[in-house]
């Protein structure tokens, strides 16, 4: 690389981490303004109690579980194809797990007592079981980073691998849990849910990684080998039909219960924008359109296609985790079934949330921080996907 | 703070009657020991009673509010909250209409002070916490203001503190990014005063006191009249029980 | 274990304002004793150095325990050290708070805790505030 090239693409970096460290303190600086007046000035309420703050936070968190995956099926299936690209998703899991986990952090009434939660742990609490699980995230995964790159440590990069793989799963099965051990609201109490978490993740993950990679290719001049494209597209399929599978057991189980009829009728039809978001930005957005741009003939071999589908399914991802989080607590608690409740604490009512630009702000100052960590990682360090296409086609590793 | 440490603690305070002033090693001084000489033979909160209340609903009037103007002053829920949703309600009345025959109820409800509650199960750090009394408060000390409790309450009996606040009642902490609820006024109960709602009521709706002495108006009660819990089906063994339901 | 990592992080912190007050930039806290001649539960260098322990000790055993009565509490620590003048232990002044317990934990830098949920004025009855609308009735 030529001396004047190598200037522009340092100025293309910089400029890059600035707009990225720019929209984090813009996320952190909308955090201090909710620390300072209370949550007083978000959409949020004694109803809604959790708000857009939380999508963005569990899009990360379970997002960041699931981009290992991309490292797992390397290391612990022994993939070749995966296993170049282990690195990579190590790094976007670690960044969207830091980035999620202050998300959820700033969003606290008291932010400031963050030593609090890491000192006092209540261990019947699936929160509780998360502030270990979510530390021992980083630790596995940066011993994982460490037996990746470092060539005197690559004996040890399967069982770390292989660790990963495992603490993944309980860390997803407890960020579902938050939701599936509630017995006190309509939409969650499901024991389907923690399964369900972990299968969003896979989607989410391979579809953050696919995004990813492809603006590293292009920054590169790089193109994917149409083969290794392939595979990953067809994963990728795989895993947007294992989530459409899943949410559509939860509904039908609920809509067999004659006590959730009428939430469904809430989520899947009357409920405003509920509805509007499962049908048209699940549904249509994040599941079908991927899925004709995954296999019809016109569209799957066009440029561009894995990347916008990936696009797409992170758009259903977020319409998806709205509806389940903000429609879950919009829909009433049945206190007294068969009767009409009212009072001046909004029982029996459906309720309203406006999230307001603090609140859309903190959650665009999560994907901030994963973005600049992400663009700092990769620069520092070596992180991108290279194929030795000859290699791999001698080794069948194409075609295994 | 689990049960164990109760019990430390409570032995620490005998112990320390004795051994006033004793300096353990030197330069440390031995604080739990001398303040416990200090303290008062004061009863603490005993597993042997536990608080509960029985609300007779064929008496509560739907348009009565006494109970939760007297919640309100007793507690100095007094602050101004400009969007109603953020409001806190320690206790709230609700009317209630049966669906397939039109005959109305009207009760107050609030936290249900159960025997196993959601709330302290979720809480992360254990701010939720069940005194040996049965009473659920919210220790605002490390409430770190998650509000996971309030998605595991099954009669949404809590609210968060969404401004901050300087109109509290010196006996009633509350504060800003902390979660709280009713405490069945544990500050009158300590007192041996009965809850500020219970006391307010016109129609003596409310009968509160302990389930677990034979000989108190609301066991005896209790053994006479149906009473229903609500979301009994949970089994949580609320300590609020209601009559007419 | 905890304990030790804030001690030390609090030594790092305070590290800085030990020099600016060997450079004489600020200026020793000036203690205004609400009730002279009045003793205190414990004397004065005793207080300075654990009154936080003994609070934090004793909200344990009144929140958890349920214990009333005891002889340390903060309500009469605000009952006896209110200035006479504002009626608070809070000054409410951005700048030189002189409030008691703001004078020296301002020079200390250590932020007050206490009173986002406890009341800082002596003698404060809730009454005196309005009680809030009762809200319309759907």
């Amino acid at each position: 690389m030529d001396y004047a090239s190598s200037r522009a693409e340092e100025k293309k970096f910089y400029l890059l981490a600035a707009l990225g460290a720019l929209v984090s303190a813009i996320g952190i600086g909308a955090a201090l303004y909710m620390e300072h007046h209370g949550h007083a000035v978000t959409g949020m309420n004694n109803q809604i109690v959790w708000g857009l703050p939380h999508v963005f936070a569990i899009f990360l968190v379970v997002a960041a579980s699931g981009v290992l995956n991309v490292a797992s099926i390397g290391s612990v299936f022994g993939k070749t194809v995966y296993k170049t690209r282990a690195k990579l998703a190590g790094l976007l899991c670690f960044a969207m797990l830091a980035a999620g986990l202050v998300v959820i952090l700033l969003d606290l009434g008291r932010a400031d007592r963050i030593m609090v939660a890491a000192t006092h742990v209540n261990l019947t609490s699936v929160f509780g079981w998360n502030m270990i699980l979510y530390p021992g995230m980083f630790a596995i995964v940066f011993v994982y980073l460490w037996t990746l790159m470092e060539k005197r440590m690559y004996p040890y990069s399967k069982p770390a691998g292989f660790a990963a793989f495992i603490w993944r799963l309980m860390l997803t099965t407890g960020t579902g849990s938050i939701f599936g051990f509630l017995v006190a609201r309509q939409a969650y109490q499901s024991a389907v849910i923690a399964p369900m978490f972990i299968i969003m993740s896979f989607a989410w993950g391979l579809a953050v990684f696919m995004v990813v990679q492809k603006a590293m290719y292009l920054w590169n001049g790089m193109t994917l080998h149409p083969e290794i494209r392939n595979r990953l597209r067809k994963l990728l399929a795989v895993f947007v039909g294992a989530v459409f599978y899943f949410v559509a057991v939860y509904h039908l189980t609920n809509l067999y219960f004659a006590k959730q009829t009428a939430f469904e009728h809430f989520i899947l039809v009357d409920g405003g924008i509920f509805p509007q978001l499962f049908w048209g930005g699940w549904l249509c957005v994040g599941t079908l359109a991927p899925l004709a741009l995954f296999f019809l003939p016109g569209l799957k071999d066009m440029r561009g296609s894995v990347t916008l589908a990936s696009l797409l399914i992170i758009v259903g991802a977020f319409c998806q985790l709205y509806v389940f989080i903000i429609g879950g607590e919009a829909f009433p608690l049945e206190i007294f079934p068969g009767r009409t409740a009212t009072s001046t604490f909004f029982d029996g009512r459906i309720d309203q949330y406006a999230p307001s630009l603090p609140e859309i702000l903190l959650g665009l100052g999560g994907i901030g921080i994963a973005f600049t960590m992400t663009v700092v990682g990769v620069r520092v360090l070596r992180f991108l996907p290279e194929d030795n296409i000859a290699k791999l086609q001698a080794a069948g590793a194409l075609s295994d | 703070m689990n049960a164990p440490d109760n019990k430390r603690r409570a032995l620490l305070a005998t112990a320390g009657v004795g051994a006033a002033g004793l300096v353990v090693a030197p330069g440390i001084r031995l604080i739990e020991a001398a303040t416990a000489a200090d303290a008062p033979k004061t009863t603490l909160a005993s597993s042997k009673v536990r608080w509960g209340m029985l609300v007779d609903t064929t008496k509560c009037k739907s348009d009565c509010n006494a109970c939760v103007t007297a919640c309100n002053k007793e507690n100095s829920i007094v602050e101004e909250v400009a969007d109603p949703r953020q409001r806190s309600q320690w206790v709230r009345k609700i009317d209630l209409v049966e669906q397939r025959t039109g005959k109305q109820h009207s009760l107050p409800m609030m936290c249900q002070h159960c025997t196993n509650p959601p709330c302290v199960d979720v809480c992360p750090t254990g701010a939720s916490f069940k005194r040996a009394d049965g009473l659920v408060l919210v220790d605002r000390h490390i409430c770190i203001g998650c509000r996971y409790c309030m998605m595991a309450c099954p009669y949404k009996a809590r609210s968060f503190v969404h401004e901050p606040l300087t109109t509290q009642n010196p006996e009633m902490p509350r504060g800003v990014g902390c979660v709280e609820s009713c405490t069945f006024c544990v500050q009158r109960i300590d007192r041996g005063l009965q809850p500020a709602c219970t006391e307010a009521c016109p129609e003596g709706a409310m009968l509160f006191g302990d389930l677990n002495d034979d000989n108190s108006a609301i066991a005896k009660r209790l053994k006479e009249v149906a009473s229903t819990q609500v979301r009994a089906e949970l089994k949580l063994d609320t300590g609020v029980r209601y009559q007419g339901i | 274990m905890s304990r030790a990592l804030t001690f030390l992080a609090a030594l790092t912190l305070a590290l800085p304002l030990f020099n600016a007050a060997a450079a004489g930039e600020a200026a020793k806290p000036a203690i205004v004793i609400a009730n002279p001649g009045t003793q205190c539960i414990a004397p004065p260098e005793e207080m300075r150095r654990d009154h936080m322990e003994m609070l934090k000790h004793q909200r344990n055993r009144t929140m958890r325990l349920g214990e009333r009565g005891a002889k340390v509490s903060l309500n009469a620590c605000v009952d006896c050290h209110a200035s006479k003048t504002t009626g608070s232990v809070l000054s409410g002044k951005q700048s030189n708070p002189d409030g008691f317990c703001e004078a020296c934990h301002a020079f200390a830098a250590v932020k007050l805790d206490c009173w986002d949920c406890h009341q800082p004025k002596a003698g404060y009855k809730a009454a005196e505030a309005t009680p809030a609308p009762e809200g319309s009735k759907p």
